[in-house]
């Protein structure tokens, strides 16, 4: 059965399970509530929940004193407003004054579509990960977002986490969904290609291991969602036992996983790396899945991209 | 009062001294912002190098992070900090005492330099506290130029909105920032009418140099409910001695050898005049 819950439903889910007990949650959004789907936790805990308007700067300031405070902040926001308007809030008064920040991009890449590359966020992995003390993470799936929030939830380090505005099909069960913090999960392991993806683009990354294997190739998927900190024991066991590598995200193609994937391997275990991503120019209209069917980040498309890297 | 007036002008010589030994400095503002901070870290605020994981502390957020040297001479007079420690690495390789708040040291909340990062990172402290409960108050002191950072007013937005009365933000205002009068810069006034227009109570002070003035003024934030209070301290540039007063150009700068001496000359007559 096709999934129906978005991973920022999750996120709000499980705020809402802890905030019932932990009262130093707080969820402050900048008139994002509904779009990350947040609406819900400002309803049921009014006294853990700040609306600071259209104003992403303050929001992350404010968060930042509130984590100072000793609160638990989870500042939720578009994925490209949240990184970029207010980088600089992120990095001085969240990673570099070290407070306990959560900062949630939401509708991140090109969840929004038609809207333009106002409302993409293609620049944010590489944005983040450049910042001295952030951590990024791209959720594959709805049950893994659950994993990491509980997860996050724990610690007092701040992170920037992006998901994306649209439900995605599963790449894991209730019952089995292997987390282990800042590791990789390992989807299946073969000889011939290794796929490192994150976000979205694991759920196309295991298709396409399914098609390499009917066409005899066998291919080790490798679920990044930590991209900082990259599981490099991970990079490098999938490359060595692979002739090619493979990485796929929905981001720019310059500074994300691709970039650094490709530093980690040409180090350790030099081989052919391919970056799947989106191009460095405005995206093509259309839907997410119009956008990636376009730009070949699709089960098919990596697939094709894996056969052609062994020729 | 008075032993706190004269204390102003011996913490002005520490952080010219601090200067001089680092080889560089934000000297202007330094000079201008030191009767508010003796007056915030010596008689308003509940803080001291025994208490500062304290929750019930008092919050000090310096957004005019340039103004270091000033802010190292008070932490040191508090006891944060060891004076001739920080003059002997102040700038230098691998020093702890860098140019802008840094908060591994002790006493320093936030990290700070790029302007108009302080008045949003209070409204948080101070919304904290109120959903706490806790009697903190909140002091981030900004400067005037800093003020054409927007990000400055979604604070005043916020502080406004969410009914912050345990919040007092300071604007050192002495009129100039590095290429010239604020007002040819990018013009502030008439600042207090709006600031008030963003629902702040607004204190203008007509000698932000005097502490009497300047605490009377934190006296009073105390006793308003309901809103955030926001003190125009009207400063000098370089307050100490005329060879910096209200010059632009001594916005940062390491007074040469006989510059040195004839400010410091000036300091100690001020400060004798004052014990």
């Amino acid at each position: 059965m096709k999934n129906s819950i978005p991973n920022r439903k999750v996120i709000c889910d499980v705020l809402m399970e802890h905030a019932k007990e932990d009262k130093e949650i707080m969820v402050l959004c900048s008139d994002s509530r509904g779009s990350a789907s947040l609406a819900p936790f400002f309803e049921a805990f009014p006294d853990q929940s700040v609306e600071v308007g259209i104003a992403e700067q303050d929001l992350v300031g404010i968060a930042a004193g509130l984590a100072k405070a000793g609160m638990k902040p989870y500042a939720a926001s578009p994925a490209s407003f949240i990184t970029t308007r207010s980088y600089e809030q992120c990095k001085v008064d969240c990673a570099y004054s070290d407070t306990n920040v959560k900062l949630i991009g939401i509708s991140g890449g090109v969840s929004y579509g038609a809207l333009g590359m106002s409302h993409h966020s293609a620049q944010d992995i590489a944005a983040m990960s450049a910042i001295p003390n952030m951590r990024v993470y791209l959720p594959s799936d709805r049950h893994q977002t659950r994993y990491l929030i509980e997860a996050l939830l724990k610690d007092n380090k701040c992170a920037y986490i992006r998901t994306g505005r649209n439900p995605v099909e599963d790449v894991y069960t209730e019952e089995n969904c292997p987390f282990e913090m800042d590791r990789a999960t390992v989807l299946c392991e073969g000889s011939d290609v290794a796929i490192i993806a994150c976000g979205e683009m694991v759920r196309p990354a295991l298709d396409a291991a399914q098609i390499l294997k009917e066409q005899g190739i066998s291919a080790t998927v490798l679920d990044m969602y930590c991209v900082k900190p990259l599981d490099r024991a991970a990079v490098i066991k999938a490359a060595e036992n692979a002739k090619a590598v493979i990485t796929v995200e929905e981001h720019s193609p310059f500074g994300g996983l691709g970039s650094m994937v490709a530093q980690v391997v040409s180090e350790n275990c030099p081989r052919k790396v391919i970056n799947i991503a989106l191009p460095d120019a405005p995206v093509v209209t259309g839907t997410s899945q119009e956008v990636f069917e376009y730009y070949g980040m699709t089960g098919e498309g990596i697939a094709q991209k894996a056969a052609q890297a062994l020729k | 009062m008075e032993n706190l007036k004269a204390l102003a002008y011996e913490l002005r010589k520490d952080t010219i001294d601090i200067i001089m030994a680092g080889g560089g400095g934000h000297i202007g503002g330094d000079m201008s912002v030191m009767e508010v901070l003796v007056d915030l870290y010596f008689r308003q605020m509940n803080v001291s190098p025994q208490q500062t994981e304290d929750p019930d502390r008092d919050y000090f957020i310096m957004s005019k992070g340039h103004s270091m040297e000033a802010y190292y001479a008070v932490l040191c007079r508090k006891g944060f900090l060891e004076l001739d420690d920080v003059k002997a690495r102040f700038s230098r390789f691998n020093s702890p005492y860098i140019g802008h708040p840094h908060n591994t040291l002790p006493g320093i909340e936030m990290n700070s330099g790029s302007l108009g990062h302080g008045l949003p990172v209070a409204v948080g402290l101070a919304l904290a506290a109120k959903k706490r409960g806790g009697a903190n108050r909140v002091y981030v002191v900004t400067g005037d130029g800093e003020l054409a950072e927007g990000s400055n007013w979604e604070g005043f937005m916020s502080g406004a909105m969410f009914g912050l009365d345990n919040l007092c933000c300071i604007i050192d205002r002495n009129y100039l920032q590095i290429s010239g009068s604020t007002e040819d810069v990018m013009a502030l006034d008439d600042l207090k009418a709006k600031v008030e227009a963003f629902g702040w109570n607004v204190i203008s002070l007509k000698d932000g140099n005097d502490l009497d003035e300047i605490d009377a003024a934190f006296e009073s934030a105390k006793t308003v409910k309901g809103r955030p209070t926001c003190v125009i301290a009207n400063t000098v540039k370089g307050k100490g001695s005329p060879v910096m007063e209200n010059k632009a150009g001594w916005h940062h700068k390491v007074p040469t050898r006989e510059q040195y001496e004839e400010i410091v000359r000036d300091l100690n007559a001020k400060k004798e005049a004052l014990s």
